[in-house]
């Protein structure tokens, strides 16, 4: 059974066809990555797939759900987290604080448990905070110590990636949509999390999909590549048949000796 | 194997309907309820010759007419700064009564010296000129003392602080020229009463406003579309950054946009203290807030819509009270105009946020 | 923004330290901003209003004070530095001092104007009736304009020298001195606090040596006091003000907030019984407007929605109460108790909260501003029709609502002090309830919201559910201070309920400092205290007709100046200045450089 099954997703804006009639799943347990040129629709397939946009058309079966057309924060309750290729974080808030939000939909007090300090807010409360710290110490020291309490503003480029990733964990979802988590990053810190999203699912049993531009990446992580151009998809397979392809170098690569492609 | 021919999945409402939704819907069906048996009381006491009489009416929309064509100059001015800078104006009505109050007193020495009786038509151009430049300076003013520091500011920052640049514009006023109502000498001569236009007698006084907001109005199309300073204005509207690489000084458009907004406010307060007399303080107020809901109706941005919006919001103020309230059988719906324009507001905003006609907002301003 | 330098900081790899030409040129043009603003001060009457109130007994008086607000202001205007690229402007005497001079002089003309305006030989008076001959003798005496040297001139330029001049002081120097200024300024304003406070314990003696009764303190313990002030200010201000302002949440212990917290306690109950009628009843409007402002607080500080309508959920609090007390209720008098209506009134105002939220949350933020606006003014005329005149009272409202029994008494207006005590125990209601929620996880996704919307959303968070919330909890604290405003009043008419107070409680929680409930507690106790409510006169009842004016002026200021407020939460500080705190940022707490993009960990974590 797939963890994700979408069926001809289609999305236009105005007058431009960013999808049209997509298909993909994945199962449980894989790491896929979805590549591309610049406008090829793959930020439109994370926008529609997790509720920012509605579908014009399609169905969007996720844990046997068709959850096309619900709104975001449902869907991020059913179990689909993702993280955005232009960082989108709370800058104002602390590190660890942006983490706990992460942690909403995972919990239940409200107002009433909030002003009577009920044992269930207290317990909730508790819980998310060790959770929140859990999640960060996946990044070792990178996001620990006296960051914790740093705004989020402050933190540098990689960091800003690094915090968006551990809030979508803080989620609790079962698929992770990761947009060019690398971008902006120097090789070292790429390897670095190239080894972190092989993390995911070996230690976390996370499902993962990322758009990836720095091939390198995209050959270390993934079982599977997609590949999309025009809204559509071109083919998908492994990454050695994918790199040889011809329509895809026709469509993307153009230039295979440049590694970080269009970005 | 498509989802299609899958066994059907548990499939989840497409469009969820949460409470929100039900208060909309509520407020939906309510406004058209209301509207609608409004009308169909109104008819019926109308052919059952009861409630008001033809003449009655028409003498309603005429009066709508003439100040719909004052909201509509008002409502220039709102719209076009919303245009350029993307925030509300709250002190726009403050801009357009003190070139009412000043204007008073131009028209008060006129009468004094007797030009008001010997030569209305200078008189008004007088009054007028002198509104317009002290509404002009006014607008002028408060942009760079207020509002050029806070261009990068979150959009709620300037709204708020128009709102105490309103507040203080008020009582400077109130403690300046003192808190009586000053009353707008009357029109002298035949002009006190009514021409006939078509066979119809309409108050002349109201004919002068719609002929001078139509003129205005005329002047204000030509100078955005034909003149450079208008084409820098739209230009700036749409993308600031950009309108700058191309050679377009900011700064000074947005002095223009203020400054020409100005001048139809100050038109607008000499054309009130004709039609309604009395002016205070306050009166910038409801106008103000009434001109804006004008903008919204033609939709933010558009320069002909403004003006379509404030006369179609001063038909629906004149007649709506009658029309619809008093066809529910509401004693003294007079009172009730102001709900009427409030509601208007409310609706609009609510429920087509857009306009009639479409907004024309710079791309960093679409929130 | 920012439009202070810090020569201060003198960093080793400093670009060029240079002193900035003079320019006559900003003199002239911020003196002529100053003269409009002494002219308007002068002609709307608001200088000769402020003469007969002494704050510091036959040295200053409040018409004096606004003179050297006013040549304060110009004066350290003119000395601004603008930034030039690659410079660090150094003050100087002839740059600071002598550019605020002229900047003073050219403001003192605006006197002249006023001078030479009442002695026209036209009736100006018609349309300003304020030019009066009581002003000319004010201001010059039975002399010619000569007389203008000392009454307008001289303090004006006095204060703008010292404008001018404070940038040549350090910045600690400079803020001990402000300091020392609001200190005096402060005791000099609360003469008739202290008066009650004093005889009470038996110091009346100690009254009558500082202040003078129904006037402002002494010259000598106004000069002792200001010396102290600002010696301990100097003393204890070792960390500049905008450090403080950043380290402030983690300076605090909790062992220091218990401390405050029951020293307020224990302040806010013990002290009424010490006041007198006058200050109690000052700070039973405090405590209503400060209910309003926490309500407001919610809905504008913790949720971001700029709500222009939180009179609405006052007045129905207000007019519930009205309708189900008052036994002379025109259609629907069930005379209850006050206790038994209240949990039916703040069900109303929830619903009001939910049945106005509603429509609006979905709007963005300007245009919700303007809605609730209208929906404030829609129940306002609707309250003053005679359409629901049979239900309302119409514009004569509802008269004869009783009082709060609670047992051995009944309070009401008569009794302010008891008055107080329950408005007291309200506003500790309302204070928790903000708190607990500040610090829970619907606070967090209201911070959350505030500052991203669409990505809260994609976190999760039930972005309408979350900001419906904020609104019927913004609704429930503001009605308990409609509910305690009818009992306190006794009658409820639709005017006490206008846009203008809407506006005033959003200076009030700006003012303090939007998200912070300390904040918003000074902002209510200063503004409303001193300056007065909308209808209520203050401590300094001279404000009079002047003080929305004033709440103008303040409300501008703040936007401009300093938008975090007087009392500000870090978090909104760092909104505010986000580029200059995220510069600060790169260095840790002992000034040593944070290299977050550093290969290898610098050994800190």
């Amino acid at each position: 059974m797939a963890l994700l099954e979408i069926v001809g997703l289609k999305k236009s804006f105005g007058g431009l066809n960013a999808l049209q009639g997509v298909d993909f799943r994945i199962d449980r347990g894989e790491i896929v990555s979805i590549i591309g040129p610049n406008g090829a629709g793959k930020t439109s397939f994370f926008n529609v797939t997790s509720g920012i946009f509605p579908p014009d058309a399609g169905t969007i079966r996720f844990k046997d759900e068709d959850i096309a057309g619900l709104p975001p924060n449902l869907i991020t309750e059913r179990g689909l987290a993702r993280t955005f290729q232009n960082v989108k974080l709370f800058p104002n808030l602390t590190v660890l604080e942006n983490v706990m939000v992460g942690q909403h939909c995972r919990r239940r007090s409200g107002a009433w448990d909030a002003i009577l300090r009920t044992p269930r807010f207290r317990r909730e409360e508790r819980e998310t905070e060790e959770r929140a710290r859990e999640v960060l110490s996946f990044f070792g020291s990178r996001l620990s110590g006296y960051r914790l309490e740093q705004p989020a503003s402050v933190l540098s480029y990689a960091n800003r990636r690094r915090l968006e990733i551990a809030r979508a964990m803080a989620t609790e979802p079962d698929l992770l949509l990761l947009d060019e988590p690398t971008a902006g990053m120097n090789p070292r810190e790429t390897a670095e999390l190239t080894e972190l999203i092989g993390k995911l699912r070996t230690e976390k049993g996370f499902t993962v999909v990322v758009i990836e531009h720095d091939m390198k990446v995209v050959a270390n992580v993934s079982d599977r590549v997609v590949v999309l151009d025009h809204g559509v998809k071109l083919i998908e397979g492994d990454y050695a048949t994918i790199s040889t392809d011809e329509t895809v170098i026709e469509a993307y690569l153009g230039r295979p000796e440049s590694k970080e492609g269009a970005a | 194997m498509t989802a299609t021919s899958a066994a059907p999945a548990r499939r989840s409402r497409q469009r969820r309907f949460t409470a929100v939704d039900v208060i909309l819907w509520a407020i939906r069906i309510g406004a058209v309820l209301i509207i609608g048996f409004g009308l169909f009381g109104s008819v019926g006491n109308f052919l059952a010759g009861q409630g008001p009489s033809a003449t009655a009416w028409r003498d309603l929309v005429v009066a709508g007419l003439a100040q719909g064509a004052m909201y509509g100059l008002i409502a220039l001015g709102y719209s076009m700064v919303y245009g350029v800078l993307g925030f509300i104006n709250f002190a726009h009505g403050e801009v357009f009564m003190a070139g009412s109050l000043i204007g008073f007193f131009a028209a008060d020495a006129m009468v004094r010296g007797g030009l008001w009786e010997r030569n209305i038509l200078l008189a008004l151009a007088i009054l007028i000129a002198v509104s317009v430049t002290v509404s002009t300076l006014m607008a002028v003013v408060i942009e760079r003392v207020a509002y050029r520091r806070l261009r990068e500011a979150p959009r709620l920052i300037p709204l708020i602080t128009s709102i105490g640049v309103s507040f203080f514009i008020q009582y400077s006023f109130s403690g300046l020229f003192g808190v009586n109502v000053r009353s707008y000498p009357a029109l002298p001569g035949a002009l006190g009463g009514r021409v006939s236009i078509l066979g119809v007698p309409i108050e002349a006084t109201k004919l002068i406003v719609i002929v001078v907001a139509i003129i205005a109005m005329i002047g204000l199309f030509y100078f955005v579309n034909r003149t450079r300073t208008g084409r820098a204005i739209r230009a700036v509207a749409e993308d600031k950054e950009i309108a700058a690489l191309m050679g377009i000084d900011v700064d000074r458009t947005i002095v223009m946009t203020f400054a020409v907004g100005g001048a139809m406010a100050g038109v607008a307060g000499a054309l009130y203290g004709l039609l309604f007399r009395g002016i205070v303080f306050y009166t910038g107020f409801l106008p103000g807030i009434k001109a804006f809901t004008s903008a919204v109706l033609g939709g933010i941005g558009n320069i002909p819509g403004a003006m379509a919006g404030g006369v179609l919001l001063g038909l629906f103020e004149g007649v709506g009270p009658l029309l619809i309230l008093g066809g529910l059988g509401i004693p003294s719906v007079t009172q009730l105009k102001d709900v009427v324009a409030f509601s208007a507001l409310v609706l609009m905003l609510i429920f087509r946020p857009s306009g009639l006609f479409g907004e024309r907002i710079g791309s960093e301003d679409r929130a | 923004m920012a439009t202070t330098t810090t020569p201060e900081v003198a960093p080793e790899v400093a670009p060029a330290l240079e002193a900035t030409p003079f320019e006559p040129r900003r003199g002239l043009t911020v003196g002529a901003l100053g003269a409009l603003a002494l002219i308007l001060v002068l002609t709307n009457g608001m200088y000769l209003t402020f003469l007969p109130r002494e704050l510091v007994v036959g040295v200053l008086d409040l018409g004096t004070l606004a003179l050297l607000l006013i040549g304060l202001i110009v004066g350290s205007r003119a000395a601004v530095h603008l930034p030039r690229p690659g410079r660090v402007d150094i003050p100087t005497v002839p740059r600071d001092v002598v550019v605020s001079l002229l900047a003073g002089a050219v403001t003192s003309l605006g006197a002249v104007l006023v001078v030479l305006a009442i002695d026209a030989p036209w009736d100006l008076r018609s349309a300003f009736p304020n030019l009066s001959p009581q002003l000319r003798t004010a201001l010059v005496g039975e002399a010619g304009l000569g007389g203008l040297l000392t009454s307008i001139a001289a303090p004006i330029l006095l204060a703008a020298v010292l404008g001018g001049a404070s940038r040549l002081l350090g910045r600690r120097v400079r803020r001990a001195l402000v300091v020392g200024t609001e200190v005096t300024l402060g005791l000099s304003m609360i003469e008739l606090v202290a008066r009650d406070l004093l005889g009470n314990v038996g110091l009346a003696a100690l009254h009558k040596a500082m202040w003078v009764t129904n006037s402002g303190i002494r010259p000598l313990p106004a000069v002792a006091l200001f010396a102290v002030a600002t010696g301990l200010a100097f003393a204890l201000g070792r960390r500049g003000p905008r450090e403080r302002r950043f380290h402030a949440a983690e300076a605090r212990t909790t062992r220091q907030r218990t401390v405050v917290l029951v020293a307020a306690l224990a302040a806010a109950l013990i002290l009424p019984a010490f006041f007198g009628l006058i200050v109690n009843e000052l700070l039973v409007n405090v405590g209503i407007f400060l209910l309003m402002a926490l309500g407001l607080n919610v809905v504008i500080g913790y949720a971001g929605m700029l709500n222009l309508g939180s009179i609405a959920f006052f007045a129905v609090g207000a007019y519930g109460m009205a309708v189900l007390t008052s036994p002379t209720s025109p259609t629907f008098a069930p005379a209850l108790s006050w206790w038994v209506a209240l949990p039916i009134v703040v069900g109303l105002s929830a619903l009001a909260g939910l049945l106005i939220g509603a429509p609006v949350i979905g709007l963005r933020g300007d245009y919700l501003a303007i809605v609730t606006l209208g929906f404030s003014e829609i129940i306002r005329l609707l309250f003053l029709s005679d359409w629901l005149g049979p239900y309302f009272g119409a514009a004569q409202g509802i008269r004869s609502i009783p009082g709060i029994d609670v047992g051995f008494t009944t309070l009401s207006g008569i009794d302010p002090r008891g008055m107080l005590y329950i408005t007291i125990v309200f506003v500790l209601v309302a204070v928790y309830v903000s708190k607990q929620l500040q610090d829970s996880r619907v606070g967090r996704a209201w911070a959350a919201l505030r500052e991203d919307e669409s990505t809260a959303q994609a976190m999760g968070i039930d972005t309408q559910q979350s900001k419906l919330l904020a609104f019927v909890i913004g609704a429930i604290l503001a009605s308990f201070g409609g509910a305690l405003f009818a009992a306190k009043v006794g009658t409820v008419f639709p005017n006490s309920f206008a846009l203008l107070v809407s506006i005033i409680i959003l200076v009030v929680v700006i003012v303090g400092g939007m998200g912070h409930i300390p904040g918003v507690i000074v902002g209510a106790v200063v503004l409303i205290g001193i300056l007065g409510g909308p209808r209520q006169p203050g401590l300094l009842q001279e404000f009079g007709e002047y003080k929305l004016l004033i709440y103008g002026a303040v409300l501008i200021y703040m936007m401009l100046q300093r938008p975090e407020g007087l009392v500000p939460s870090v978090r909104r500080t760092r909104e505010l200045h986000a580029e200059e705190f995220s510069q600060d940022a790169w260095f840790d707490r002992k000034g040593r450089f944070i290299d977050d993009d550093a290969d290898t960990d610098d050994g800190k974590a």
